[in-house]
């Protein structure tokens, strides 16, 4: 019974596998970046990025090019785009992004309502297609999350010190900038990779409430990445069997499993906090 | 009044930084300009003024943080940043870093990062100058404790010990007596002597003057460099009084404040006291991050 619960909906659909599979691999590199997401203060900029491929996707579907091509255009796009405000004017990061982040929104809609065969995808964009997904785009996804790891253990000093204070990553041989920016490539990757799975408007979930929750409880930032991938795998094993079994749209259950056991691990930490320090 | 002096150079010593017509400031814009001081190894010097006064931008400047604004300046006989593994710099920390999940020897351990790059390899070296500086600021026995459980002296205890394990030949520190309790900070001034002694420069940001009565060189900000020489010529009613708004005597080892000038700008509040006992003088300060 327990069984037919938790497992025959994996061994008895190849498409629950996959997502599976493809989740995991989300919830891995969320897990990297999402750490560095949470403990920069980066989740603005995150949020903007996810939500600033939209209209990337939008034009690259109207033209009939592999979405993800569109995607990455729209993070370039945002991540220069926020650059170049901060430079030119005298306005702090989070209007510059927030400016950018509404504008590319809208465009996206804006794209998308003209058309309506679009409507469909509309839906598969923002919320993501796990069920759907193909073995040729996990390989994609296998490679990139590789990818984002070597990346992440090569930079691991400068990100700590990065965190810790830019102007120390700076005095120690480590300009700031360029960390910076490899740091929001990476964030552009995942945000590109993931949005299949689980959509421009829910990738933001996994990278945020996997790493925040780990952060509740990591004492070490290698900890963190592990606890934040672990957590992410689960919601995406529980997400998928709540979908499932009750019907749900997979890819919103998964982001709301990662937010729900964000805040159970809060209201844990808050009862027994105290005494496990 | 400009009262400037060329620190004294020995023929042998190599300079730790050498200025010339320095001007530093923020965003194209100077703060402070015709600065002109040679520092040289095994010597302390103290940057006294009170908040934005400039020491935290003369500070940064000499880290490589900021360009100078016009001039020249040399750090180990190079420019700024030319060398990290060899200047050390202690910043005033923001709030932000303490909920990061850091260990007390996570945080010194950076430190070594400057003289291994991305992914060279720490030795046993590295491991031997952690434990060393952890052990001289008296926090050995914090080292596996979170950052973020540690009191505000025992986090600035932490930032020191990181500072000192670079073993860098130029410690660059702003502020770095702020949340000491007294024995912290004896132990604290012990140690810069003690670099001193062993032939490393020290620049150290700081309102207390009886801590820069402590050191070598002193050179007073407030705005402009009001003085810069040796201590016991420097410490003066006169110039006490063009930095911080206050008349004191610098004597046997303490300073006596003698009045007050009201009204005097940027300056904080002044604790009198007709009494010299208290070992620590200070014209304090508010707190608020310097420009």
């Amino acid at each position: 019974m327990i069984l037919d619960l938790l497992i025959t909906p994996f061994a008895a659909n190849g498409f629950m596998v996959n997502a599976l599979m493809a989740g995991i691999l989300v919830s891995i590199a969320c897990g990297i970046v999402g750490t560095f997401v949470v403990l920069r203060g980066l989740a603005f900029i995150g949020d903007a990025l996810a939500h600033g491929v939209l209209p990337g996707v939008a034009i690259a579907i109207l033209f009939g090019l592999p979405g993800m091509l569109g995607a990455a255009a729209g993070a370039l796009a945002m991540i220069f785009g926020i650059g170049f405000i901060i430079r030119r004017s005298n306005l702090s990061s989070d209007t510059a992004i927030g400016l950018l982040f509404v504008g590319m929104l809208a465009l996206g809609v804006a794209i998308v309502s003209r058309s309506h065969a679009f409507s469909g995808d509309l839906v598969r964009i923002l919320f993501g297609e796990i069920l759907g997904i193909r073995t040729g785009e996990i390989i994609g996804q296998l490679i990139t999350t590789i990818l984002i790891g070597v990346v992440a253990s090569i930079c691991y000093r400068p990100f700590l010190l990065l965190c810790f204070s830019p102007e120390q990553a700076e005095v120690s041989g480590f300009p700031p900038r360029r960390y910076h920016a490899i740091m929001l490539g990476m964030i552009a990757m995942t945000v590109v990779v993931s949005f299949r799975t689980v959509g421009t408007l829910l990738v933001f979930g996994m990278l945020l409430a996997p790493a925040a929750s780990a952060a509740l409880f990591s004492r070490k930032i290698t900890t963190m990445i592990l606890t934040a991938s672990c957590i992410g795998a689960i919601s995406v094993y529980t997400g998928l069997l709540a979908s499932y079994h009750l019907n749900l749209a997979a890819g919103a259950s998964i982001t709301l499993m990662a937010s729900t056991i964000f805040f159970l691990l809060l209201i844990v930490k808050h009862l027994f906090g105290r005494r496990a320090q | 009044m400009k009262q400037m002096v060329s620190i004294h150079m020995p023929p042998h010593g190599g300079l730790a930084v050498a200025a010339k017509h320095l001007a530093v400031g923020y965003g194209g814009e100077a703060v402070m300009s015709d600065i002109d001081f040679n520092l040289e190894g095994g010597k302390v010097l103290a940057l006294v003024g009170s908040n934005g006064s400039g020491k935290t931008t003369l500070l940064k400047t000499i880290a490589g943080l900021l360009p100078p604004i016009s001039g020249s300046i040399e750090v180990l006989g190079g420019a700024p940043l030319a060398k990290p593994s060899h200047v050390a710099y202690m910043g005033q920390f923001h709030p932000s870093s303490f909920m990061l999940p850091l260990r007390a020897i996570d945080v010194v351990r950076m430190a070594r990062f400057a003289s291994h790059g991305l992914l060279g390899r720490m030795t046993d070296k590295d491991g031997h100058a952690v434990s060393e500086a952890m052990a001289r600021m008296g926090i050995s026995d914090l080292a596996k404790e979170p950052l973020n459980t540690l009191s505000g002296g025992q986090r600035q205890r932490v930032f020191l010990a990181q500072a000192f394990a670079r073993e860098a030949d130029l410690i660059l520190l702003d502020e770095p007596a702020a949340n000491l309790d007294a024995p912290a900070r004896d132990t604290y001034r012990r140690l810069v002597r003690e670099l001193a002694n062993a032939g490393r420069s020290v620049i150290v940001a700081t309102h207390d003057i009886d801590e820069a009565a402590d050191y070598d060189w002193t050179m007073l900000l407030a705005h402009r460099v009001v003085a810069c020489g040796h201590v016991d010529e420097i410490l003066t009613p006169e110039t006490l009084l063009a930095t911080f708004g206050i008349a004191g005597k610098y004597k046997e080892g303490r300073v006596i404040i003698v009045e007050r000038e009201h009204g005097h700008e940027g300056c904080g509040e002044h604790q009198e006291s007709p009494s010299t006992d208290p070992p620590h003088r200070h014209a304090h300060e508010h707190t608020h991050p310097q420009s």
